[in-house]
């Protein structure tokens, strides 16, 4: 990597640590010690299921909301603050700005989401008492979940490129909400016919298909995620992800910083 | 070698909600600034300094022309390691401390790692914050935040600095402060190019200076040559309690303070005056002529156009 983009990308890792993102730790380890306390004590036969459902989804609607609230302000924070002046006016480029901005928070989420996972498996280990080969696709799914995040760190910033943070924020979460609807959209789009079809289909290809993602309750059930879906989320997400910052970038690069 | 060539150098902005009108923040701009040289942009606010500045520092596009830095074209990339620029009312990363803000800029300036923490103990040993060096930026005053950011500036030790309003909302020591640090990167040789408002400290330090108003050049001179030039008048100094009647006759501009009188007359009649004082018996103090400021060739420069657009609204 770029060792500009390295430098950018650790202050931003640094600013997410000193504003204290990372505390939101407690609040999950709080949740999910409660629920693997609570779902020992009432269920049966279901407590590996419940566990992994609850630590999972937490995972996600954690990391999503820190990925949209962080994102939005990456760079819009920074000409608000005129603190990018000092860093512009130094040999950086501003795509490469833009892309250690991406990789400090995506660097966050991912720091973030291992400790969760931590937690996780550690609340499956006081309701299952050993892990299973099965815990395998739990893993699968939090990479899956770290995808998620790539593509929603990615539109955060490719919206706050141009729009306020309010709106960024608004256009943000909208597309995450459509995009885990997806699959539902492509249905859709397949039974319509006309223009409303075309728009259907427009729209169903166009949003990202974070359905293809949400595998949470398959690792819950620990059924075998194919290959074939790990190399197409993969390759998916970071493709859907370098598109975002290509835009934001062309953006950026032409934005006079008044 | 110039350090900066302004080659018609023009930026409008479209502002209106609904219907967009270009509003010409700066007009064509031509200047040469040499190597060496601290040169200072004047002009009130709203004229157009910050904008020509972020122009210079590629921070906006310009609408037209271009500009030459160290002989490299303004897009270089090459351009801003050689250049450091203290932006109007700084705002750093409050969450870093002084010292690793310093170690992060030289990182991105490009300062080889076995330097930095050398370099950065240099600069904050400069701008006198070594004590400091540990304290988060949120808890510093408003002149240390303004040596924090003269320091991120020369941090590279760059051959040009560009510094916006460097004095600006800070208390006498700190100005002077301030100033030296100036005087200083002049003895090292740094081309140094800043933009004010307050005359005096123009005067104290710059070797020429460009006056612009409501983004247009409405002058450019050396300092020393614009105050040096006398103005057909002398100012005459002498013992007395009051002004004698044959001075008043002359048209003097008098002025009694105390015991001494402050008497401001042509220069072709200053025979006559020092006849009046010699048959009154008074004791001369001084006699010397009466010398342009830069603050009378600022207002000379802004007044006529301010006059005519006057006139003619």
């Amino acid at each position: 990597m770029n060792s500009r983009i390295g430098y950018v990308a650790f202050n931003t890792f640094r600013e997410a640590v000193r504003d204290r993102v990372l505390y939101n730790l407690v609040a999950f380890a709080v949740l999910l010690s409660g629920a693997a306390i609570l779902v020992g004590e009432i269920s049966i036969d279901i407590e590996r299921l419940v566990v992994v459902n609850l630590g999972l989804t937490a995972v996600s609607l954690f990391g999503v909301v820190i990925a949209i609230f962080m994102g939005i302000g990456l760079v819009s924070k920074e000409i608000e603050k005129r603190t990018l002046y000092t860093v512009l006016s130094r040999p950086v480029r501003r795509w490469e700005f833009v892309v250690g901005k991406f990789f400090g928070l995506t660097g966050t989420l991912v720091v973030n989401t291992f400790c969760m996972a931590i937690g996780v498996f550690l609340a499956l280990l006081y309701v299952a008492h050993k892990f299973e080969r099965a815990d395998l696709w739990v893993l699968v799914a939090l990479y899956f979940i770290v995808l998620q995040f790539l593509i929603v760190c990615a539109l955060a910033l490719f919206f706050s490129s141009f729009s306020t943070p309010l709106m960024s924020a608004i256009f943000t979460f909208a597309l995450f909400v459509i995009g885990s609807l997806a699959e539902d959209l492509r249905g859709f789009a397949r039974i319509t016919q006309g223009v409303t079809g075309a728009l259907a289909t427009a729209i169903a290809y166009l949003v990202p298909n974070f359905s293809a993602f949400n595998i949470i309750n398959q690792a819950a059930h620990g059924d075998a995620v194919p290959g074939r879906l790990i190399l197409y989320n993969t390759v998916y997400a970071l493709l859907y992800s370098a598109m975002a910052i290509s835009g934001a970038v062309l953006i950026f690069q032409r934005r006079n910083l008044k | 070698m110039a350090a900066i060539e302004i080659l018609d150098l023009e930026k409008s902005y479209l502002v209106g909600f609904w219907r967009k009108r270009p509003k010409q923040a700066l007009r064509p701009l031509r200047l040469t600034i040499e190597e060496g040289e601290v040169f200072g942009f004047l002009g009130p606010n709203g004229a157009g300094k910050t904008t020509t500045l972020k122009l210079l520092m590629g921070l906006v596009t310009p609408t037209a022309g271009t500009a030459r830095i160290l002989g490299m074209d303004i897009d270089d990339p090459r351009v801003k390691a050689q250049t450091g620029f203290l932006p109007e009312q700084p705002y750093f990363y409050d969450y870093l401390t002084a010292q690793e803000l310093l170690t992060y800029y030289a990182q991105l300036s490009g300062v080889p790692a076995k330097e930095r923490s050398r370099r950065v103990a240099e600069m904050l040993e400069r701008v006198g914050l070594t004590d400091s060096a540990r304290t988060q930026l949120r808890k510093f005053s408003k002149g240390m935040l303004q040596r924090v950011g003269l320091a991120q500036a020369i941090l590279h030790d760059p051959k040009l600095v560009f510094l916006d309003e460097p004095m600006s909302g800070l208390d006498p020591m700190g100005r002077r402060e301030v100033r030296e640090m100036i005087q200083q990167m002049r003895n090292e040789g740094k081309t140094v190019f800043f933009s004010t408002h307050i005359l005096s400290d123009a005067e104290a330090l710059c070797d020429r200076v460009a006056i612009i108003h409501q983004g247009e050049l409405r002058g450019v001179g050396a300092v020393a040559h614009l105050t040096s030039q006398t103005q057909g008048k002398v100012e005459i100094i002498f013992c007395a309690q009051s002004v004698p009647a044959a001075l008043k006759n002359l048209g003097v501009e008098a002025r009694v303070s105390g015991d001494m009188v402050n008497a401001v007359v042509e220069e072709e009649k200053q025979d006559a005056a020092l006849e009046i004082l010699q048959r009154e018996h008074l004791r001369l103090i001084s006699l010397t002529p009466v010398r342009s400021s830069l603050e009378e060739y600022y207002i000379q420069k802004l007044r006529p156009r301010e006059n005519g657009k006057g006139a003619g609204a």
